[in-house]
């Protein structure tokens, strides 16, 4: 075989550095994750004070883009850039040139053009948060994307495992339910392999996808874990006629989390919004073992400290953040 | 006559390129004389007698390229490919002779649609081209087209490409009823009630993505379906962009017990795999999906021992408002006409996986021979259908260069080995780098 040679003209520029964005547990090492959380117990801590607000990011725009409902992440993203100062700008899909058909990326291009500094962005498709970051040139935080990633919730939900037992090396955690349809449960067990925990996943086979985390069928499994990780079963996502189980009733009476499946000292989490009596037994969500409200005030601190690593230079500035304030 | 297109009666001399053609047995340095669009001489310097020459030093000079899958989008969907571009973009890519489905919008269900689309060829087509009918009107699985009138108008063969034929019984009575004309029955295998909302391979990534899983078995119960067919009518058949290692076992199975079955398979599911969907990229979104990297050894298994005789583009042209979405909401298809040889020279042969005379056999004699088509050969007498390839050329492949009117390739912004400098299809110049 000849030299290789090339084609004239086909020299390109080297590509810009990348940009860093947070769309999947995937972007993150073990360091950022244990550099994130450690950020957000010192903003934890600034929001115990009375003046609330820093200065940090001052002068930063902000986009929150929801294509999909929510409550708990769309609020925490824009209170959490409010904290850090910055200005926001808060899209949701009703009421938008979406309704008028817009595509997504026309409404990102158009949005662009106020130089946002990050994007949020929830939206029901798989691949729309890439879609933003290849065409934008924010920094893209995925605020969860149809069945595929959920970072910042996985995030919150170390940072709640984390002050409620002390550590999260060797800690097992039972996710039970409807895993098939879970972003919530994608990203959470990847999150907690990246810490050296480690997920075992309860549910009917259906929605149990193969080759993720071990399973089990038995609700009974639940008793190994140091906290069981209840999902909703998001009906509304069941494809019609797929028959993933044969009633509400039958899940209920087979997987739902109750006061007798329990053993003492185990912990309860769940993303929210609850189906009481459904996954969980009201009793369960209602009691002192249950995190949940724990984990909406992770989010915030949480969603503060993914805003200021993707904003700022390093960690190292935290502290010296914190002290101008 | 199957094929129309322009054709041509250029004069040629090409000098000093290893001729290689693998069905003729021909792997020599050699000077080749194109007289009137005919292929003259070959020999060792060869007078110019006037001819335009063409130094090959260096270069491979092989029977031009046939694919048998190709959507130009026509008519219907002129905005995403027409009959010029996509010629164009088969002559770009090597190619002397192409086979265009019929999913067209309206399908190509009926003689007039047809003749409409065959004249229009004669006069704007790069290359030769042959037009597929639909085995079911409107491919809607119910009845079936009107074969023998079809045939008698040209038709290059029969599917319903994008769908299977709905049901065991309609495709029986089409394998029955397609023995009235001498044209094979090509065939889109797919279970739907398994493949229903799957948009990348089930597997261990599609898991941890959460895309919708569209199983091996979606495509191989149908393979299997097909072959049993075949076997039971004595009919031949052809299996489209085989994709599973399950499905060219069964294939290789009944041709084993001598059943007329054949089977394609495609650039990129002979060179990607499901791990690469982890980008999300919509380009890597087609039917059926990248599977896993034993699906692709099993392929390229198959592509080595004759079990798949064809390389196919299923070159699917889409419009960038379709392709600059999400992944799940962009549509299925990639395109392939101008990167098939580079990307299978690239991912195949330099990395020791396929001899180079395979994959010429593969892309050239073999899809000719399944589809009843005349064999580009280099030898003197033959009509000149080359090809002329630089394998050491590297190239990056970029939207701005395509010929096709779509920019939807699975390799965009990849450095590739092998390059086509010249196409002469049906007896013209087609292309030159």
């Amino acid at each position: 075989m000849t030299d290789l040679h090339v084609v004239p003209g086909d020299l390109l520029p080297p590509p810009p550095p990348a940009r860093r964005h947070l769309l999947s547990v995937g972007d993150l090492a073990r360091g950022d994750v244990e550099r994130l959380l450690a950020t957000a117990r010192s903003f934890a801590l600034s929001q115990e004070r009375d003046t609330k607000k820093l200065p940090t990011l001052r002068g930063r725009l902000v986009v929150n883009l929801f294509f999909e409902a929510s409550t708990r992440t769309s609020s925490s993203f824009e209170l959490a850039a409010k904290r850090l100062s910055a200005d926001t700008l808060s899209l949701k899909a009703s009421g938008s040139s979406v309704e008028k058909g817009e595509s997504l990326k026309d409404t990102a291009l158009t949005l662009s053009a106020y130089d946002p500094d990050v994007i949020v962005i929830r939206h029901p498709q798989i691949g729309a948060p890439q879609l933003v970051a290849r065409v934008t040139d924010a920094h893209v935080v995925n605020a969860g994307d149809g069945k595929h990633q959920h970072p910042t919730q996985a995030l919150l939900d170390l940072y709640t495992i984390h002050a409620a037992l002390g550590r999260l090396d060797g800690v097992h955690v039972a996710i039970v339910g409807d895993v098939l349809h879970s972003r919530v449960a994608r990203s959470l067990v990847q999150a907690l392999r990246l810490v050296g925990a480690h997920a075992t996943l309860v549910g009917p086979p259906p929605l149990l996808p193969a080759g993720l985390a071990e399973t089990a069928f038995d609700i009974g499994a639940i008793a190994a874990a140091d906290v069981v990780y209840v999902l909703r079963m998001q009906r509304e996502r069941m494809e019609e006629g797929a028959s993933y189980v044969p009633s509400l009733r039958e899940y209920a009476a087979r997987w739902c989390v109750t006061p007798e499946r329990l053993r003492p000292g185990q912990k309860v989490m769940h993303p929210g919004p609850m189906n009481r009596g459904v996954e969980i037994d009201p009793r369960v969500a209602d009691s002192g073992a249950a995190l949940v409200v724990d984990q909406v005030r992770a989010g915030l601190a949480v969603r503060m400290a993914v805003l200021y690593d993707l904003l700022t230079a390093g960690p190292a500035l935290v502290e010296a953040a914190l002290e101008v304030a | 006559m199957i094929l129309v297109g322009r054709t041509g009666a250029d004069d040629l001399v090409v000098r000093g390129a290893r001729v290689l053609d693998p069905v003729e047995g021909i792997d020599a340095v050699l000077d080749v004389r194109v007289d009137r669009g005919t292929i003259a001489q070959l020999g060792e310097r060869l007078g110019a007698n006037g001819h335009r020459v063409v130094d090959g030093t260096g270069l491979v000079l092989a029977p031009a390229f046939v694919d048998p899958h190709v959507h130009l989008r026509t008519p219907g969907r002129e905005d995403e490919e027409t009959i010029a571009s996509g010629t164009a973009a088969a002559a770009a890519g090597g190619y002397c002779a192409i086979l265009a489905m019929p999913n067209t919008d309206p399908v190509v269900d009926s003689t007039e649609v047809l003749r409409g689309l065959r004249a229009r060829a004669l006069e704007e087509a790069e290359v030769p081209v042959g037009f597929a009918a639909a085995i079911t009107v409107g491919q809607d699985g119910r009845q079936l087209t009107e074969m023998g009138e079809l045939a008698d108008a040209g038709a290059a063969a029969f599917t319903d490409d994008g769908r299977p034929v709905a049901t065991a019984g309609l495709m029986r009575r089409a394998l029955e009823y397609s023995a009235i004309t001498d044209r094979l029955l090509a065939l889109h295998c797919e279970e739907p009630s398994l493949t229903r909302g799957g948009q990348m391979h089930l597997g261990a990534v599609s898991a941890e993505l959460g895309l919708g899983g569209w199983p091996s078995l979606g495509e191989s119960l149908g393979v299997a379906r097909e072959l049993a067919l075949a076997r039971d009518t004595g009919r031949p058949l052809h299996l489209m962009h085989l994709s599973a290692r399950e499905s060219v076992e069964l294939l290789r199975a009944a041709q084993a017990a001598g059943v007329a079955a054949s089977g394609e398979a495609t650039p990129h599911h002979l060179c990607r795999t499901d791990e690469d969907v982890r980008s999300l990229d919509p380009n890597l979104k087609m039917n059926p999906p990248l599977r896993t990297a034993d699906d692709r050894a099993a392929l390229v298994e198959a592509l080595n021992d004759g079990t798949i005789a064809a390389v196919a583009t299923d070159h699917a042209p889409h419009s960038r408002e379709e392709k600059d979405v999400p992944f799940e909401a962009a549509p299925f298809g990639v395109t392939g006409l101008e990167t098939a040889f580079a990307a299978l020279h690239t991912h195949l042969v330099r990395t020791g996986l396929v001899r180079l005379e395979t994959l010429l056999e593969r892309m050239s004699a073999g899809p000719a021979r399944l589809f009843g088509l005349e064999r580009p050969r280099v030898a003197a007498g033959a009509p000149a259908n080359l090809v002329l390839l630089d394998p050491a050329a590297t190239w990056r492949v970029r939207e701005e260069r395509f010929r096709s009117r779509s920019a939807n390739s699975w390799l965009l912004g990849e450095r590739l080995h092998g390059r086509v400098v010249l196409t002469v299809a049906a007896g013209r110049v087609a292309y030159e780098a």
